[in-house]
């Protein structure tokens, strides 16, 4: 009965982590969708929204101001500079670069990845801020059932439930808004959705900053967990697979493969890993993502993209 | 702008350009390796700082070393091997006489340079860290270890444990996991502590963490299901800050997890907030807190670079690691004389480094360290070391000195760095006969 326990101990633990990576990997899924960019600055974006909201939150909490109003303030803060951010990628990265190739605007990504670092660290400094938004004890459930119970951390929890929330309010987004729909539309063709009269530097701004605020999101937990600094870039990393897995166009796909990335690398490393001298979830996740691969290219939730030549 | 004007400004910089040279030909070339950026910013950049600024009070309070000033080029690493050793390549034969030592702050670095400052006959300092084995000087002539290296830092927290446990009896039977960063760093623990499982009767579980280490479930779930009587962490930068954070996930007591002194700082604690209180950590000697070299660097250092790490156990150590180094170039200055050195020469003066608790307090750090000797034979000179518990605000320290157990780590030392000879082919030097 213990074996079982910590089976689904491990099992629960990898789910619930697998959807704090989701979080992460919406973030690449909405600009893809909307410009067919791989947005290789989202853990930079991950960064610039935790160290906004950290440091606005110690200043106003140190000038008196009570925790809550200080993190609601906090928050509407780091959305503007996430805005701010947004404003300056369409303008000066992206919308020179309408009708470019993809790999053109990836690697564009890649230079705004580190401005982004830059500047997020020169301007709100470099340091390991601590980030307390949500609980980070656990519960113990089925202690009658399993000895020693099964642990169930709260902060994982949180994150599951904001997943949810956030796959919701974008699904309603993308399917039932106007907005939503132009997205798709520039996704597919930016000059043919320019001819139909789609302002693409409004849409490019608008998925942007939709971005921004998801990483915004993935901050406040990750912030929580590990404190706000550098290494939360390393997110980018984890975010990987759970693309591959799930599709790059897919917001369900991001939490479906997030779940599999998540349980199977925890699964790995607890079961596996002692037998073959531990330290394997990095890069299991990557075989999980390579198997899928060589059985759907696009991804569990991917669209399958025939091209006529 | 007149053409004259200009012609004025060229003759100035031409002029400028001339006496540069002249300067700098009486100056000693001291590289620094740091990462102020990346995933270990967070500490690599106090020890820079400590680093940067006591060189800089040697160079604005005495007026360098017996006369040769100090001249202090930073390198970033971002703690990437490859960029290490790019910094090496660029950095060892700049200034009169080329690089003075190497302190790469990265035990893969460490690795990486080991055969190459050999060939290039320059000393690579890597006080509380490198290669274990380095600590013999007949087979590793230009590694020097200082202070305690991770074979010394196992035995000791071994110590500590055995100590709060009633004694090295008990134990017999207990589990100690070993929570580690999977890298040449995180690994060098580990045959020490195999050696004492095999000794002492208990049994020990290593668990690796994958670089950075942001993410640590499944290590700490392992441990929730093995239940070890002690944890000991071998962590750098988020990986530490993480790991507090998943033991109080799991519940697993504060007090019962012992880091190496590059686990015990700060910014390892920072992120963990209250869940860190309780968390034990080895010292590499000093601890934080200012003593008399702080108020020379207040006073003689105007542009400090630590600012509100000044004091902290980073920044200590920086200052403890330049002034070792300028202390070898002042001992090797006695026999080759008073002008920039090479790296061999400063070998020299590393070997035969001597510094009493009288020369520790004539250089303020009296309380932070004690006395170290280097020889031939010993490129690790001391290895003492104590234990500090975070209480929440800051650290203190809860325990008497513990010397880590030559019986214990010699044999180990001896094996494995005999080995690496035969490997390369080094001829050890005869200790006895070294000068």
């Amino acid at each position: 009965m213990q074996e079982l326990g910590s089976f689904l101990e491990v099992l629960i633990s990898g789910l619930l982590a697998g959807v704090l990576y989701s979080l992460v990997a919406l973030g690449f899924v909405l600009i893809f969708k909307a410009s067919g960019v791989f947005n290789f600055a989202q853990g930079a974006m991950v960064l610039l929204a935790g160290l906004a909201l950290v440091r606005c939150l110690d200043f106003l909490v140190a000038r008196g101001m009570p925790f809550w109003a200080a993190v609601a303030l906090g928050m509407i803060f780091a959305a503007a500079v996430m805005a701010i951010c947004a404003f300056m990628v369409e303008r000066y990265v992206l919308g020179p670069l309408v009708n470019q190739n993809a790999l053109t605007m990836f690697m564009a990504t890649i230079g705004a990845t580190f401005v982004i670092e830059g500047v997020a660290q020169m301007i709100f400094g470099s340091d390991v801020y601590p980030l307390r938004l949500f609980p980070t004890d656990a519960w113990i459930a089925g202690e009658g059932v399993f000895p020693g119970g099964i642990l169930i951390n709260k902060l994982d929890v949180w994150g599951g439930v904001i997943a949810g929330l956030l796959v919701v309010a974008l699904a309603l987004f993308f399917q039932h808004t106007k907005t939503g729909r132009a997205l798709r539309a520039v996704a597919d063709d930016h000059a043919a959705a320019q001819s139909v009269g789609i302002p693409i530097a409004w849409i490019w701004f608008v998925v942007w900053l939709v971005a921004g605020l998801v990483a915004l999101v993935a901050a406040a937990i990750w912030g929580t967990k590990l404190g706000v600094q550098f290494s939360i870039t390393f997110l980018a990393l984890k975010a990987l697979p759970v693309l591959i897995i799930g599709g790059f166009t897919s917001v369900p796909g991001a939490i479906v493969g997030g779940l599999i990335v998540g349980a199977g690398e925890k699964l790995a490393e607890v079961y596996l890993g002692p037998f073959i001298g531990g330290g394997i979830e990095y890069w299991f996740a990557y075989v999980l993502a390579l198997a899928v691969l060589m059985v759907r290219p696009q991804g569990l939730y991917g669209e399958k993209i025939i091209e006529r030549i | 702008m007149t053409l004259k004007t200009v012609g004025l400004a060229l003759a100035a910089l031409g002029g400028a350009a001339m006496f540069a040279p002249a300067m700098a030909q009486n100056e000693q070339y001291v590289p620094i390796l740091s990462y102020r950026t990346g995933p270990y910013a967070v500490n690599g950049a106090p020890y820079a700082d400590g680093v940067s600024d006591y060189y800089n009070l040697v160079n604005l309070r005495d007026g360098g070393i017996n006369g040769v000033k100090l001249q202090i080029e930073e390198c970033e690493t971002g703690y990437a091997t490859d960029k290490g050793v790019e910094c090496y390549e660029r950095m060892k034969g700049k200034g009169p006489t080329g690089a003075s030592f190497f302190n790469p702050l990265s035990t893969g670095i460490t690795f990486a340079l080991t055969d190459k400052t050999l060939q290039d006959k320059i000393p690579i300092i890597t006080m509380g860290y490198g290669r274990a084995d380095s600590k013999n000087g007949a087979v590793f002539a230009y590694n020097f270890p200082l202070l305690g290296t991770y074979w010394s830092a196992a035995d000791i927290a071994m110590q500590h444990i055995a100590k709060e446990l009633g004694g090295e009896g008990n134990l017999k039977g207990k589990k100690i996991a070993l929570v580690f960063h999977d890298s040449p760093y995180g690994k060098e623990p580990i045959p020490t502590l195999e050696v004492l499982a095999k000794k002492n009767g208990f049994t020990f579980i290593p668990i690796p963490v994958t670089h950075p280490g942001v993410e640590q479930k499944s290590q700490w779930l392992r441990i929730r299901q093995e239940r070890p009587d002690y944890v000991l962490l071998w962590g750098w930068g988020v990986m530490n800050g993480t790991s507090i954070n998943e033991a109080a996930s799991v519940a697993y007591p504060r007090d019962k997890i012992i880091g190496v002194w590059w686990s015990g700082a700060e910014p390892d604690v920072a992120p963990a907030g209250a869940q860190a209180t309780g968390y034990k950590a080895l010292m590499l000697q000093h601890g934080a807190g200012e003593f008399g070299v702080h108020g020379a660097i207040k006073q003689h250092v105007p542009n400090r670079l630590g600012k509100e790490n000044f004091g902290q156990v980073l920044y200590n150590r920086g200052v403890v690691n330049a002034m070792l180094g300028v202390e070898a170039i002042r001992t090797a200055q006695k026999r080759f004389g008073n002008k920039p050195l090479t790296g061999e020469q400063i070998r020299w003066g590393l070997e035969n480094l001597d510094l009493s608790a009288a020369r520790l307090k004539e250089l303020g750090f009296e309380g932070m360290m004690r006395p170290v000797k280097i020889s031939c034979g010993d490129h690790e000179g001391a290895r003492d070391g104590r234990v500090q518990q975070w209480d929440g605000k800051k650290w203190n320290i809860i325990s008497d000195w513990y010397t880590a157990r030559q019986d214990v780590t010699e044999p180990l030392v001896k094996d494995i760095s005999a080995k690496y000879a035969a490997e390369k082919k080094i001829t050890p030097r005869d200790c006895s006969k070294a000068d």
